[in-house]
């Protein structure tokens, strides 16, 4: 573990150890050693089998490089492929894999070993959770759901060294698929030896810059630098450990006490604390992710009635939430996709650009006119998962609305139960969240589309799905982004949902590591960072 | 004693086998299933993972395939953790648990022993007061505020002591969630230790024994102690049952890799056979140290013999 002291003196930390005459904190042989707290434990190295949690990433990015990669800035460029080609039509990309991409065992990374990776990941038996994720690959979607004539798979090794993978339209955000973990490749030659334990470590071989060497559950993952790499020689950090840190504020301790050199999130209360006490080390960024609340659109609930959802969103003030509850932490949001979505420009409600008294006024009269007053005051279900800030955030919604004689009753639940209930449709209001699996709008919206499973609200619009659908027709960008921004403004003007802010990434980072950058997808390769030395 | 022994192991059974079929069908009453989330799946994705997991078959069948594995000792794959078995789990998790739990133990009991023996010696004393007035805080003071405290304090302000992390079970690291851990235990045995001192020191055999010549320090050593233990002994039995198997609050807040934290988050995750092979493992470790603690009466009182 790198010793990094960021108030505690080093002297005051020198005698203790002696004082218990132990081996302590012998830990300075290891001097590059970066030491990540992240939010989880991953539930699996392998592809196929994560859990599709977002402290994944930080773990499997480092050890697995996809076809494409990110750099230190969160932009997309070449990874174990060197370049590749897009037939005319944009269905059939041709990857040139790099020379030099070798596994860690040695072995050289071949097509194959990309084949095989989708090849698991469509496979029904192993329920693979990201699979949906490359539906755009030709055959992906019948081999997942099992059917016996399903078309043969759009990926194939042309030659050792050439993949080629065949989509089923034009899917210009495509690339940027490709970095995403689960299109990371699998070691072949190992998984015809080991079947699914390749992952144990005394077998494992990984393609990016670390390759682990060993896991205790809920202790920590350690890597050490992968030789093989291809470039190893720029790779400045000799290892890596991951800290499962589930508890936030755990988490901010063992990094002032210099345990961990990066935390990957804390909570948003600690903001200002943080501010005043610890300026360096507080990375606080636009994150490609939303805050919603889901409105219930099925027959039977008041906030099927569009005039309803209308008044609700008017009435809610989201500098209030933005700035009082959220502690300035994160932006007010006017629409469902995030500003920072590249080829994007976000878009706003209509009716929010009103002054408030003007918007609580519209609200009362369209309530009137759906049917609801004194006599008859609407009564809804909110549900939360239970966290402390969606608490806040649910107690300040229904204050809101609480001027326009709404009655709202809040329920919170655990996750699973939260997340089960809003799928089964029992709620009027419900929370939800997204964060980008890639940098594209499409990954937002596609949340809306009418066959959507993530479509809570269970929002229905031909004119929203057809758009979508031109949408993932049209190659040329601009065009695109008319349709997708086109789409956005139609379920909007529906008050589809109800959205509340843009998130933003919360990251400790000990101010002596050099090569971080902010950045909207918040991925971060250790493989970019370094630790100066006397830090 | 020995077919006393297997007598009671035998009984161990029944209880068990309710044990775990109440469990197994509580867990599936709960709402929420284990792959509900934030990120729904599309339903092809979520059937193929509830047939990888056999949760599409009919719930009785689930059941008679989950207790046939258990006859055969396997536990079954974590939902969760998928790279690791249940078995892996318990398995890397329970010997920092027991290392922790242990020592907290014994903390507690190094301390908390002597504690109560000069309370009840010096009844309603200066020292009584203070004994028994920090043992009602150390009570009252529950371990998710005294653990943030000790890893601010010692870890961050004086900086003496890793604030978490297990580092392998290195003495720094073992500290602070040891002295946290054996707080509330300390509490607890002096103040029993110090309740049944005082009954044993009021009966009529320390009275022969002092009426006999004997000095106090002879009395108190050799005749009060030892049936003095016995309540503490029959708290002691589940006390350790419990606190080897983890404490989810130390764990997370020092990140240490036990087991107690699986109870707490198989629960939440809904981790079907991660619930279920932690309770087996509590159920079979409360029969354990309960039996363990009836075979010790016997050797602390003569007047508990097993063997008719």
């Amino acid at each position: 573990m790198h010793e990094f002291h960021y108030r505690a003196g080093r002297r005051r930390r020198l005698w203790l150890p002696l004082l218990l005459g132990t081996l302590a904190f012998a830990n300075t042989a290891l001097a590059a050693t970066l030491s990540i707290g992240i939010q989880g434990e991953p539930a699996s190295l392998d592809t196929a089998r994560i859990g599709g949690t977002t402290w994944e990433n930080d773990v499997l990015g480092d050890l697995f490089e996809g076809l494409v990669t990110l750099d230190p800035a969160g932009e997309y460029i070449p990874g174990a492929a060197s370049r590749w080609d897009i037939s005319d039509d944009g269905t059939v990309y041709t990857f040139k894999l790099r020379d030099d991409a070798n596994w860690s065992d040695g072995e050289p990374v071949v097509a194959k070993d990309f084949v095989l990776a989708f090849q698991r990941l469509f496979d029904p038996a192993n329920g693979a959770v990201y699979a949906s994720l490359f539906y755009p690959i030709r055959g992906a979607e019948a081999h997942t759901k099992g059917e016996q004539d399903a078309p043969e798979l759009g990926v194939e090794a042309v030659d050792a060294k050439t993949l080629k993978i065949t989509l089923n339209q034009p899917t210009p955000y495509f690339p940027t698929l490709l970095a995403h973990i689960a299109a990371s490749p699998v070691p072949s030659h190992l998984i015809e030896q080991f079947g699914n334990d390749w992952t144990q470590m005394d077998h494992i071989a990984t393609n990016g810059a670390f390759a682990p060497t060993s896991w205790t559950s809920h202790d920590h993952i350690a890597a050490r630098k992968n030789p093989e790499f291809h470039d190893a020689d720029d790779v400045a950090l000799d290892g890596v450990d991951y800290y499962p840190v589930e508890d936030r504020s755990a988490g901010l301790q063992r990094f002032r006490a210099g345990g961990l050199d990066i935390v990957r999130d804390f909570s948003p209360d600690r903001y200002q604390w943080l501010q005043e006490n610890l300026p360096g080390a507080v990375h606080l960024a636009p994150q490609l992710a939303n805050y919603y609340f889901a409105l219930n659109q099925r027959d039977g609930h008041p906030t099927a009635d569009k005039r309803v959802r209308e008044a609700l969103n008017l009435a809610i003030r989201r500098d209030v939430i933005a700035d009082k509850i959220m502690g300035g932490v994160v932006s007010p949001a006017g629409g469902f996709v995030p500003g920072g979505v590249s080829h994007y420009d976000a878009q706003t409600m209509p009716g929010l650009d009103r002054t408030m008294d003007k918007r609580v006024a519209e609200a009362r009269s369209l309530l009137a006119d759906a049917g609801y007053g004194p006599d008859h005051p609407l009564e809804l279900t909110l549900r939360y998962s239970t966290t402390e800030a969606n608490k806040r955030i649910a107690v300040a919604l229904a204050a809101m609305w609480q001027p326009l004689g709404v009655e709202t009753q809040l329920i919170n639940a655990e996750g699973a139960v939260h997340y089960a209930e809003l799928a089964n449709g029992n709620f009027d209001v419900g929370r939800g969240s997204w964060v980008a699996d890639f940098d594209d709008a499409s990954n937002f919206l596609g949340i809306l589309q009418s066959d959507s499973p993530k479509n809570y609200g269970g929002y229905r619009s031909q004119a929203f799905d057809e758009l979508m659908a031109k949408a993932s027709r049209e190659t040329d960008i601009a065009a695109r982004q008319q349709l997708l921004q086109q789409a956005e403004r139609q379920a909007l003007s529906d008050y589809a949902v109800a959205p509340i802010y843009v998130d933003v990434s919360r990251n400790l980072v000990n101010p002596g590591l050099e090569g971080w950058e902010n950045n909207a997808l918040n991925r971060h390769l250790s493989r970019w960072l370094s630790l100066a030395q006397g830090n | 004693m020995l077919i006393y022994t297997l007598k009671r192991l035998l009984q161990a059974i029944p209880t068990l086998l309710i044990v775990i079929t109440i469990s197994f069908f509580l867990m599936r009453v709960a709402p929420g299933g284990p792959f509900d989330g934030e990120r729904q799946l599309p339903p092809e994705i979520e059937a193929n993972l509830m047939a990888a997991y056999h949760l599409d078959e009919p719930l009785p069948m689930q059941y008679l395939r989950y207790m046939g594995n258990l006859l055969q000792g396997d536990f079954g794959p974590s939902f969760k953790y998928k790279d690791f078995s249940v078995t892996e789990l318990i398995m890397q998790g329970f010997p920092v648990s027991l290392e922790i739990g242990g020592l907290a133990i014994l903390l507690a009991l190094i301390i908390g022993l002597p504690l109560g023996i000069a309370a009840a010696i010096k009844r309603n004393s200066t020292v009584d007061y203070l004994v028994m007035g920090t043992a009602l805080t150390g009570i009252a003071v529950p371990n998710f505020v005294i653990a943030p405290i000790f890893a601010l304090v010692f870890g961050v302000l004086l900086g003496w002591l890793p604030a978490g992390g297990w580092n392998g079970g290195a003495l720094p690291n073992l500290v602070l969630p040891v002295v946290a851990l054996s707080i509330q235990q300390i509490a607890y045995i002096a103040r029993m230790m110090r309740a049944s001192m005082i009954e044993v020191l009021g009966s009529h055999f320390i009275r022969t024994a002092r009426a006999k010549g004997l000095n106090e320090g002879e009395v108190i050593w050799r005749h009060a102690i030892r049936p003095a233990l016995l309540p503490v002994m029959s708290y002691l039995g589940p006390a350790i049952a419990g606190i080897i198997t983890g404490s989810v609050v130390i764990e997370q807040i020092f990140g240490i890799p036990g087991i107690g934290r699986y109870f707490v988050q198989g629960a939440l995750n809904r981790d079907y056979t991660l619930v279920m092979g932690t309770v087996v493992f509590y159920g079979v470790l409360i029969v354990l140290m309960n039996l363990i603690v009836d075979l010790l009466y016997s050797a602390l009182d003569p007047q508990i013999r097993y063997d008719d």
